[in-house]
């Protein structure tokens, strides 16, 4: 039980705070969250920024621990997120990492590090959701090429993407059961056939698309992976996500609330004890969540960096803290909290996404009642 | 930075493990609910001070173990999930202080919120209970008196008793009360956490740890049941609506271990109301979870749910309850 940091991680901590007190200030001002390719030139730039300077592996590279201190210290100092950039450096790139061939890591790893490439996800269809390895897109192979016909759904960026990492099914025939028969491919996004229609959330952006496949030619060499092996390339793809992914966002949530009680005291909500105490209480729920991170990745630096079902009891607590958290912020906002044009109250539409984006709760509750607890499986 | 427990504390806890199974089995555990009046076992007593459950934090020259605040957690974990009775947490407290504490021949209880645990079985009595009338306790293994005069933890003008030591936990703020917390307390561990912290904070920390163990023990025991338990033809524990029960008491429990430990390492005053906080809500609302998927058999006194949750209500009203830890966290905003 050690909280302290080794010698090692402390120097890595103070060279990066260095750098990001002296780069940030030099960062271009921010671009419309409207903008799609003001914001994929954002992000890459940031990426390109990050490759420059030794920083833009770390995600990949570095041991969990760095990790942690490397999420941590760009969220204290208001660095940009990875942004456009989330799918190449988070699901795409470990997953070619772990699976390609070294032909395939040297065309697609170095330009997604620089910031030159960018990736979407194809995973998800219209009837398959949790029950993802149901899905539908067909692949047919034709020579050295799959034709792909098919409709994909929540496909974040990909609008400005130059890549899609994209399950198919490549053996649909009877008696194959629906976790076999799966392929993932990396398909170039401007291939005839890709129509990219972008999807409007309740928030009112279009942080997602639709995209629809017809008969696009994808070659057999962008299978990463053997064919229909692509169920077990994607559970390692997964698993990176359930990891460190929101050492930031338990960072940020802990400046937001900071914010919150300022707003509170200034404006007088603080003096009712009920309210008080409620942020009281998220706080506390916060600083616990901390500390399960720091546990989960303990954890992972120990069994060689997979995190593990851990992942799912920390999503579990931190997407129903944070969403209580606005629902805190609407009591300290009062009308201000109807107003559009208030940043909390957008955050507070986006965060209705986090008990349903990677994972909902009920399956991660599933998780962790199968593979934590043993109960059996079923439904 | 390794937050998992070290070889020698895993070890620490295996042995408290097999211990508390020796001197306080489910036998023992069942013989002490169906006796006619709560007594406190000197013998078992003796031999917890004997094996340095109370000594646990003295300095080896005093005669003491030589260890922290993290291993008494683990300990006190342990305590938790085998509902070992007794005033553990005040003696343990006590133990340097009080003579005869540390060794288990003294049972040191102390007012607490209003109340005083086994005040007719204990030898010395922290605060002042001066004219306190038993009340008939919820929780079979914890017979409670009640201070008169004590209005309530909600209130704030409430007489408090005076006596020895203040029952008060006067937690300090951080430097400055109105700077944003907005960074973690990732550096400025304390070494030895026990030499600074005021034995009021310790007393609330392991209070939280015994929540804890509690609240494992539920879930494990509801998951247990769950896989045994059949229904429409099938164990119960393959219905979501039960596994999911299942899954959020694992959830609970995770989290508040992960803030208890937290706090004991850094030995942060305002970590540790937070852990009380949420180790009081992983407690009871396990064990209302763990009766729940019991269902009729949970609402037996045969089954051990009901004394899980009775004393998980006693400890979350005793050492800093609910509606002060917030307060105590929201100060630091």
């Amino acid at each position: 039980m050690d909280l302290a940091y080794s010698d090692e991680e402390e120097e890595f901590r103070g060279r990066l705070r260095e750098w990001l007190a002296a780069t940030l200030p030099t960062l271009p001002p921010r671009p419309d969250p409207l903008d799609w390719p003001a914001r994929r030139a954002y992000d890459c730039g940031w990426q390109r920024r990050l490759y420059d300077a030794g920083y833009a592996d770390v995600h990949w590279d570095a041991s969990p621990t760095q990790r942690l201190i490397f999420l941590e210290e760009t969220e204290l100092a208001g660095a940009p997120y990875v942004g456009a950039n989330f799918v190449g450096l988070l699901h795409a790139g470990p997953t070619i990492a772990a699976e390609g061939t070294p032909e395939q890591r040297d065309r697609w790893l170095p330009p997604v590090l620089r910031g030159d490439e960018v990736w979407c996800q194809g995973f998800s269809e219209p009837d398959a959701g949790s029950d993802l390895a149901s899905l539908r897109t067909r692949a047919v192979r034709d020579g050295d090429e799959y034709v792909v016909s098919g409709q994909k759904i929540w496909t974040s960026h990909a609008e400005v993407a130059d890549w899609c990492e994209l399950l198919v099914r490549t053996d649909a025939g009877p008696g194959v059961s629906k976790h076999r028969g799966i392929s993932w491919l990396a398909m170039p996004m401007d291939a005839p056939g890709v129509t990219v229609r972008p999807l409007r959330t309740l928030a009112g952006s279009t942080e997602f698309a639709e995209m629809f496949l017809d008969e696009v030619r994808v070659p057999v060499g962008n299978r990463v992976g053997d064919e229909n092996d692509g169920w077990r390339v994607t559970m390692v793809t997964l698993s990176f996500e359930r990891g460190t992914a929101f050492v930031g966002e338990v960072v940020a949530c802990r400046r937001l609330l900071g914010e919150l009680a300022r707003t509170a005291r200034e404006n007088g909500t603080w003096d009712d004890p009920a309210l008080r105490r409620r942020l009281g209480r998220l706080s506390a729920e916060f600083q616990a969540l901390w500390r399960l991170t720091q546990a989960n990745v303990s954890e992972a630096q120990a069994t060689g960096g997979v995190p593990g079902a851990g992942g799912s009891v920390f999503k579990l607590h931190y997407s129903h803290a944070r969403q209580e958290l606005y629902e805190a912020a609407a009591g300290v906002l009062g009308p201000d909290a109807l107003d559009l044009g208030h940043d909390w109250t957008l955050d507070r539409l986006s965060s209705l996404s986090y008990t349903i984006a990677a994972g909902t709760s009920q399956i991660q509750r599933n998780i962790v009642a199968e593979r934590i607890l043993g109960l059996p499986k079923g439904r | 930075m390794d937050f998992r427990l070290t070889e020698d504390q895993r070890a620490l806890r295996k042995g408290v493990r097999e211990l508390l199974a020796r001197l306080f089995d489910r036998e023992a555990l069942r013989a002490a609910v169906d006796a006619p009046s709560p007594s406190l076992d000197r013998e078992l007593w003796r031999e917890l001070g004997a094996a340095g459950f109370f000594a646990l934090r003295l300095p080896e020259e005093e005669g003491g173990v030589g260890l922290g605040l993290a291993e008494a957690v683990l300990l006190f974990e342990e305590a938790g999930r085998v509902l070992l009775p007794g005033p553990l947490v005040a003696t343990h407290v006590a133990a340097g202080a009080v003579p005869g504490a540390a060794e288990g021949s003294t049972v040191v209880t102390e007012v607490d919120e209003g109340l005083v645990p086994w005040l007719d079985e204990a030898d010395v009595v922290l605060g002042e209970a001066e004219g306190a009338v038993p009340l008939r306790s919820v929780d079979p293994l914890t017979p409670l008196h009640r201070v008169p005069g004590f209005v309530g933890a909600g209130s704030r003008s409430g007489t408090r008793p005076h006596g020895r030591r203040s029952v008060v936990p006067t937690l300090p703020q951080r430097g400055d009360p109105h700077a944003p917390a907005e960074r973690m307390p990732t550096t400025g561990v304390v070494e030895d956490t026990a030499e600074v912290l005021p034995a009021t904070e310790v007393a609330v920390l392991l209070t939280a740890a015994e929540q804890v163990g509690s609240a494992g023990r539920t879930t494990e025991m509801a998951v247990s049941y769950a896989r045994e338990r059949e229904q429409f033809g099938q164990v119960i524990g393959g219905f979501q609506a039960v596994k999911h029960l299942c899954a959020g008491m694992l959830v609970r429990g995770e989290l508040a271990r992960a803030a208890v430990r937290g706090a004991a390492v850094t030995g942060d005053p305002v970590e540790i109301a937070g852990a009380k906080l949420l180790a009081d809500e992983a407690a009871t609302a396990n064990a209302r979870d763990c009766l729940q998927v019991f269902g009729g058999m949970g609402f037996t006194w045969e089954a051990d749910v009901h004394l899980h949750l009775k004393r998980a209500w006693v400890r979350a009203r005793l050492r800093l309850p609910a509606a002060r830890a917030e307060e105590v966290v929201a100060a630091n905003l």
